[in-house]
């Protein structure tokens, strides 16, 4: 459901920069993905053919590049790898975890003709 | 005339799809034009393909976030406080809603957006109560989002400093991506629900200031566990404040009051 709307995003920014940027077609859509951003790529995938049926990115492949997550360590001040937003610091097992990174969902470039 | 999107179409027009727009149409047949001119280029003279790359370095939901920022102006402008109250279906935000404006609406000036899947039950509900309720039909959707909300707010013509409940769909997965441009998100959970959800469903907590303990009046019956519900939502959001409280007894109600109270009166300074 979730990537469902996402996707639906996607078409739309993919559609106005088709307009910008005089395009009729696109061949590959990559997506940057953070860890924690709540989208499962492969959920994103599935919608992603569905959604761009009928769309000039009916063909298009889709790449995700994973981000991995990144948060700030209170206690420790110190950046730490993480996976889950409910994860603890693996050096102090502290939850005062403040995210930095790995939550973005944002469409990096699209190769085009 | 859309003053939010520009979209030109009326004030409570329903887009089925958020990207239902005049521009969209517009684009399909632009495509559909040039993506014939070019494959046919494609068969007749394939050297001549030109596949380039095109940087886009954008938020997937930017489109949504700068109408929030347009509803976010709109309520500092007028000094409104708006809550975007999300939850599971069922865990029962229009019951804390109407029991809310019940003890309030005589000292605030309240105003109700609902959305559901379907119906006007719970606007209904809300009317009820006194306060002007404007439902907002997703359909498929299970989400409000803020270009929609923005519309809403364009038929309300709230009076300033008004509270403003937004009550999402009944979902705890894609609400928390969809900013509305509220000042909070205000996570219900019920009792009912089992107390691992904060890390089942760790985004919306992750997104939520507040999170409701609600339907405290049945916890003699349960074996839910407060204390562990509360340090897994704390674990997702070492910042989230939570109040337990049983909209249907009124227990634990006058603390939400005064949190109420107090984000109103925050809405009133005029930073520089
Ligand atoms: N026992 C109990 N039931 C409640 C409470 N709050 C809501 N309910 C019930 O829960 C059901 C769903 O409530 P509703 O407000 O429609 O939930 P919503 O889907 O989140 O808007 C209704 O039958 C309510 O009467 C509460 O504090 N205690
Ligand atoms: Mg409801
Ligand atoms: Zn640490
Ligand atoms: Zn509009
Ligand atoms: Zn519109
Ligand atoms: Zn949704």
């Amino acid at each position: 459901m979730h990537e469902m709307s996402l996707c639906e995003s996607v078409l739309q920014i993919i559609e106005q920069q088709a307009k910008a940027q005089q395009f009729a077609k696109v061949k590959t859509v990559w997506l940057e993905i953070g860890a924690l951003s709540g989208v499962e790529p492969e959920a994103m995938h599935f919608s992603f053919e569905v959604v761009m049926q009928g769309s000039l990115a009916e063909q298009a492949k889709l790449e995700i590049i994973e981000v991995p997550g990144l948060a700030w360590c209170l206690p420790c001040s110190c950046e730490v790898l993480v996976q889950q937003l409910y994860d603890e610091c693996p050096h102090c097992g502290s939850h005062q975890l403040q995210i930095v990174g790995g939550d973005q969902m944002r469409i990096k470039e699209l190769e085009v003709e | 005339m859309c003053g939010v999107c520009g979209c030109g179409e009326g004030p409570i027009h329903s887009h089925d799809e958020p990207h239902d727009h005049e521009h969209a149409h517009d684009h399909s047949h632009d495509h559909g034009h040039h993506h014939h001119e070019h494959s046919a280029e494609h068969s007749h003279a394939p050297g001549l393909t030109q596949a380039r790359m095109v940087q886009i370095e954008q938020d997937i939901l930017a489109k949504n976030n700068r109408y929030a920022d347009e509803n976010r102006r709109y309520f500092s402008e007028r000094g409104m406080l708006a809550l975007n109250l999300v939850s599971s279906p069922g865990s029962g935000k229009t019951t804390l809603l109407t029991e809310t404006i019940l003890r309030l609406k005589d000292e605030l000036s309240i105003a109700v957006i609902e959305g559901d899947q379907q119906t006007a039950r719970d606007a209904d509900r809300i009317r009820a109560t006194g306060v002007p309720a404007l439902q907002i039909n997703t359909g498929k959707g299970c989400h409000l989002d803020a270009h929609r909300v923005g519309h809403g707010l364009e038929s309300l013509n709230l009076p300033e400093h008004s509270l403003l409940f937004i009550e999402n769909v009944g979902n705890l997965v894609c609400p928390s991506a969809f900013d509305l441009g509220e000042a909070h998100k205000v996570v219900i959970l019920s009792v009912t629900e089992g107390e691992d959800k904060p890390i089942k469903y760790p985004d919306m907590f992750h997104a939520a200031d507040l999170m409701i303990l609600n339907k405290t009046d049945l916890l003699p019956y349960l074996d839910f566990d407060s204390a562990q519900c509360i340090s897994y939502a704390k674990q997702v959001n070492p910042r989230i404040k939570v109040l337990s409280l049983s909209a249907k007894t009124g227990e634990g109600m006058e603390n939400w009051l005064i949190w109420l109270r107090a984000e109103m009166a925050l809405q009133r300074i005029a930073y520089a």
